[in-house]
């Protein structure tokens, strides 16, 4: 009986002093990336690269979303936040946005669907739950069945911003550099403004680019939307008022549906958080970004 | 003497280990309800809990199409999971031979240890689809989430009924056969009716597990915000609009989905004591025998 609380408490023990141990080894070096699930597999890739240059250095990156990642910044946890979409007014005053690349947005259906071009009202009427048969926009009589984003996701406010919301004129926002681009091609062609553009409630939520991707693959009358860079081939990729997002459709900003991918910090990062966003902006960096199908912002 | 001081020490530290289980509990209730409750008031909790309308980012938030999605999916599941588990306890207490018992049992037992992620990916990767073939619809339904969790609360059903099943004095059995009654008139005339209680503790056990699922559910439910029509159609339950909602939600928007976790919570209490105190009826009753 003894020696089984004995050695009960020395286990105890023992994980007390490992643990204070391991935190106290790791809060020197590691430098925390959090955010966007969009940027996430991109970070990861890049901090691998960056840790087998700075051997000295780890980075550590986690999903969670673009908000909790911004949410990590003002809370310290994270030194770097990942961001998919243009920062908010009051996000812009608080948070410092460096642009690491742009991501086109695609909007998604079956490979099957005929359909293959809509245009932005379009688009923003079958999201709104106006347009409900595919024969309305050109297509087969069937059902469309709507897949959005979860409230939250940088990959859905951008969408929101670039085709439920679109302006009459370039957007008057001025004062928030990192959202230059993506404001200009958004609100290119856009038709008149209509307030209080929602997604219906009709639309099915996914929690990820990979759900969304899934569940298109399999349902004939699906559309999503996500994010340019992780399509691949498995689905058809619809034209945009005309514009099918082509590396140079999107390059030349002729695409409507483009949006910027930030990190975010505070104000001066740390020398290993700076070391590691110079290595992303660098012509290494950015050409691991641009394989991935994102567009250089240098 | 020193035997006593030593029992002592350790009925102490015993009694600290389970106090500290229960201040957990404690310290997790009174959060929930401290970040919860507040978005209640400012809300009004009649239309937080009767408005269909969620969007966080105007600062409404209506739950009602959530408990209604829970509620659905939770009657299909019990739907599903109950009737398989009462009958599969029915074959396992009455007619089966004790070897192969030996071998159901655990193996029903076992579906309590497949993580729900995995029940979800199954659900996605072959249910879904055959749903949207067959039936028509998304896929991603009602239905799916009820057929997922049915299988998932199997377990749970099956191990509490044939419990209350086992409990049944034999005298009753011995008494029913000998007056003539068969095999299959004396479980549902007697065995069912003696074991009612239990039987209805653990279908109100398995409804808490199915209200309370979420990864399985976010996984093949299809999460939209509106109101279900028909069993086809996608719904969003309570659980899954935390779960998916939580890590981007901040300032009221993390508040509101507190408030979902409070409502939650306070369906997951209503249906425990539910259950706690037809069980005990049934204790009370049995005793008195």
């Amino acid at each position: 009986m003894k020696w089984i609380v004995g050695s009960f408490l020395a286990i105890a023990a023992a994980m007390l002093c490992f643990s204070f141990c391991a935190g106290r080894n790791n809060k020197g070096r590691a430098i925390n990336c959090i955010g966007s699930t969009s940027i996430q597999p991109l970070a990861e890739m890049l901090s691998q690269e960056f840790d087998r240059q700075h051997p000295e250095s780890i980075v550590e990156v986690q999903g969670g979303g673009s908000t909790a990642g911004l949410q990590a910044v003002a809370e310290n946890i994270a030194e770097i936040g990942m961001c998919s979409r243009s920062l908010k007014d009051d996000e812009a005053g608080r948070f410092r946005g460096i642009p690491i690349a742009l991501d086109g947005l695609a909007v998604v259906v079956h490979p099957d669907n005929p359909v293959s071009n809509l245009t932005k009202a379009q688009i923003r009427d079958i999201f709104e739950g106006r347009i409900t048969n595919w024969k309305q926009v050109g297509g087969a009589d069937a059902t469309i069945w709507l897949i959005t984003r979860e409230e939250g996701s940088g990959t859905r406010e951008a969408f929101v911003k670039l085709v439920m919301e679109a302006k009459d004129k370039p957007a008057a926002k001025a004062g928030q550099p990192a959202s230059a681009p993506a404001d200009k091609a958004g609100a290119a062609q856009a038709p008149t403004q209509h307030p209080n553009h929602r997604i219906s409630r009709k639309a099915m939520t996914q929690e990820s680019n990979g759900a969304v991707k899934e569940l298109v693959k399999h349902n004939r009358g699906a559309i999503g939307y996500m994010s340019l860079g992780l399509v691949k081939d498995e689905l058809k990729i619809l034209a945009v008022d005309g514009v099918y997002p082509s590396l140079d459709a999107v390059t030349a900003k002729k695409y409507p549906l483009v949006r910027p991918f930030l990190y975010v910090v505070k104000s001066t990062p740390s020398q290993g958080a700076q070391a590691f966003i110079d290595f992303t902006l660098s012509a290494e960096g950015q050409h691991m970004l641009v394989k991935e199908g994102l567009i250089s912002v240098r | 003497m020193k035997e006593a001081t030593k029992d002592k020490c350790i009925s102490l530290t015993l009694l600290a280990v389970a106090m500290s289980a229960i201040a957990g509990l404690a310290l997790i209730t009174a959060f929930i309800f401290k970040e919860g409750l507040p978005i209640m008031g400012k809300v009004g909790t009649g239309s937080f809990l009767l408005s269909s309308d969620w969007y966080p980012q105007e600062g409404r938030f209506g739950i009602f199409p959530m408990i209604i999605g829970s509620v659905a999916v939770t009657i299909g599941a019990m739907l599903i999971g109950g009737t398989l588990g009462l009958g599969c306890a029915i074959v396992l207490t009455q007619f089966c031979p004790p070897r192969l018992v030996m071998f159901l049992k655990p193996s029903i037992e076992l579906l309590a240890g497949i993580p729900s992620v995995v029940y979800g990916f199954i659900g996605v990767v072959i249910l879904v689809p055959a749903i949207a073939k067959y039936l028509g619809g998304p896929g991603l339904s009602v239905l799916a989430a009820s057929m997922v969790l049915g299988v998932m609360v199997l377990p749970t059903v099956t191990s509490i009924s044939v419990d209350a099943l086992r409990a049944v004095p034999k005298a009753y059995r011995e008494g029913s056969i000998a007056l003539g009654a068969t095999d299959w008139q004396t479980t549902h005339m007697v065995l069912l009716k003696a074991a009612r209680s239990g039987i209805v503790a653990a279908i109100i056990l398995g409804m808490g597990r199915a209200v309370g699922e979420t990864m399985a559910v976010i996984m093949v439910a299809g999460n939209t915000l509106n109101l279900p029509r028909s069993v086809l159609d996608p719904v969003r339950t309570l659980t899954s609009n935390i779960a998916l909602e939580m890590g981007y939600a901040a300032g009221d928007h993390r508040k509101a989905l507190f408030a979902t976790g409070v409502t939650l919570f306070v369906i997951i209490m209503i249906l425990n004591i539910i259950a706690l105190t037809v069980s005990r009826r049934r204790a009370r009753r049995v005793g008195s025998t």
